[in-house]
């Protein structure tokens, strides 16, 4: 039972993180439509973290609360992996840029919604029914994530000079961070098995996309993150702080 | 205890009053949430099931369900139901003329499931003739697949120019 309410914690921590981030873009977007849609982007991944949470404080059955668990607990504790934790842009210290950059945030939507509609479509038949019953749920608003980004994916790669290379540089730094989605843990084991067939489908997703976007598929070597083992970036307790400071500020607080 | 059907038909008929608080020209059986109504002990337990994951419009549901049959002396547990998951397919014909009166396009009938034959699409999706609400028009184009609700769509119409939100199939 241990095993399992850790890969659903995973799951709703992936969900919570990347909704988190996304929604920074809320009242930034580069046009109205886009600000849009990522709040709704964000309104989806959130929802799902919700029931995610509510079926592990379930499992664990002691007392665990899905506030508590989204609010109170710190970065050691969150399994989402590291690559939906990273902020928008590319660029990292000294030339760091304080500026979003939307490739990143188009790419990495593209590399984990894919990622997602797969994890999905094979949760939908869980021995876990709740399980199953969100994953079901789910997998509707994945597609829809998934349309959005790869569409424009292939908009930036087959746009402007510019936008290519953005696009370019953003797939380049992102993929190596994919390697954590193929690394197994005991959690995924249990729930996902054996992880070959959903990397060689993913890859296949993937690289239809981006050879239509006329882009380079990079290599996704280098060092492999862990934050779906609660080794996270220095990125992940800002934004933590970001999102929790209000709930620990003033707990119960509610109006 | 109530336990007949013309009792339950009662309830179905007391809930008709219940609206979408996003669309009030639905009620919450047209749209398809409003699923099985069962009697319970001395009440009645009420099935919902959510259109979007973080729709902020399902806890509103919920509560209007319970007030409703609260002023009616009865008592209601109201419970979510995730699977079947919702689908825009259960929105039932009269609420699809109602959403067109009211200037949203009703959704097209989804004939593909998600996650399944789409899975590798990323061509440029088959032009849905999505119907302008308020001149008639199939002349229309999707000006951002995310709109005002999660479940909406912004379109526009390019004959009388006028923008109009699109029900998005799901």
């Amino acid at each position: 039972m241990n095993l399992l309410s850790d890969y659903v914690l995973h799951l709703a921590d992936n969900a919570l993180i990347l909704g988190q981030r996304n929604a920074e873009w809320c009242g930034h977007g580069p046009i109205l439509e886009e600000d849009l849609a990522l709040a709704n982007n964000s309104l989806d991944l959130i929802g799902q973290a919700r029931l995610l949470y509510q079926h592990v404080a379930q499992l664990r059955n002691d007392g665990s609360h899905e506030d508590a668990l989204a609010y109170f607990r710190d970065q050691q504790d969150f399994l989402n992996f590291t690559m939906l934790e990273l902020p928008h842009n590319t660029a990292l210290a000294p030339s760091a840029k304080t500026e979003r950059d939307y490739a990143v945030t188009i790419v990495r939507n593209f590399l984990f919604s894919a990622y997602m509609l797969l994890v999905w479509r094979k949760l939908q038949h869980h021995a876990d029914t709740q399980l199953a019953a969100i994953a079901s749920k789910s997998i509707k608003e994945v597609d829809y994530h998934f349309q959005h980004a790869s569409d424009w994916l292939v908009r930036f790669g087959d746009g402007t000079d510019e936008s290519h290379l953005k696009s370019q540089m953003a797939l380049h730094f992102l993929m190596p961070y994919t390697q954590e989605f193929w690394n197994s843990w005991p959690g995924s084991e249990l729930v996902l098995g054996d992880l070959h067939h959903l990397h060689a489908d993913w890859t296949a997703m993937v690289t239809d996309a981006v050879s239509q976007a006329g882009l380079q598929f990079p290599s996704a070597e280098g060092y492999v993150t862990q934050g779906h083992l609660g080794v996270h970036s220095e990125h992940m307790s800002y934004l933590l702080a970001d999102m929790q400071s209000l709930a620990r500020q003033f707990p119960g607080a509610a109006w | 205890m109530p336990s007949t059907e013309d009792e339950a038909y009662a309830v179905w008929q007391m809930l008709e009053s219940v609206c979408d608080p996003e669309i009030p020209v639905l009620s919450l059986r047209e749209i398809g949430v409003l699923r099985a109504i069962y009697p319970v002990g001395q009440g009645w337990q009420i099935v919902i099931t959510p259109t979007y994951n973080g729709c902020p419009a399902m806890a509103q549901m919920q509560d209007d369900v319970q007030i409703c049959l609260q002023q009616a002396g009865l008592q209601a547990q109201v419970i979510t139901r995730l699977s079947p998951a919702w689908s825009s397919s259960w929105i039932t014909d009269e609420a699809r003329d109602k959403l067109l009166a009211y200037g949203i396009a009703p959704p097209h009938h989804q004939t593909n499931v998600a996650g399944q034959d789409r899975i590798r699409l990323v061509q440029k999706k088959a032009v849905l003739h999505v119907v302008c609400p308020q001149c008639g028009a199939d002349d229309t184009t999707e000006t951002s697949h995310f709109g005002s609700t999660a479940c909406k769509a912004m379109y526009k119409c390019l004959a009388c120019l006028e923008p109009f939100d699109y029900f998005k199939p799901y």
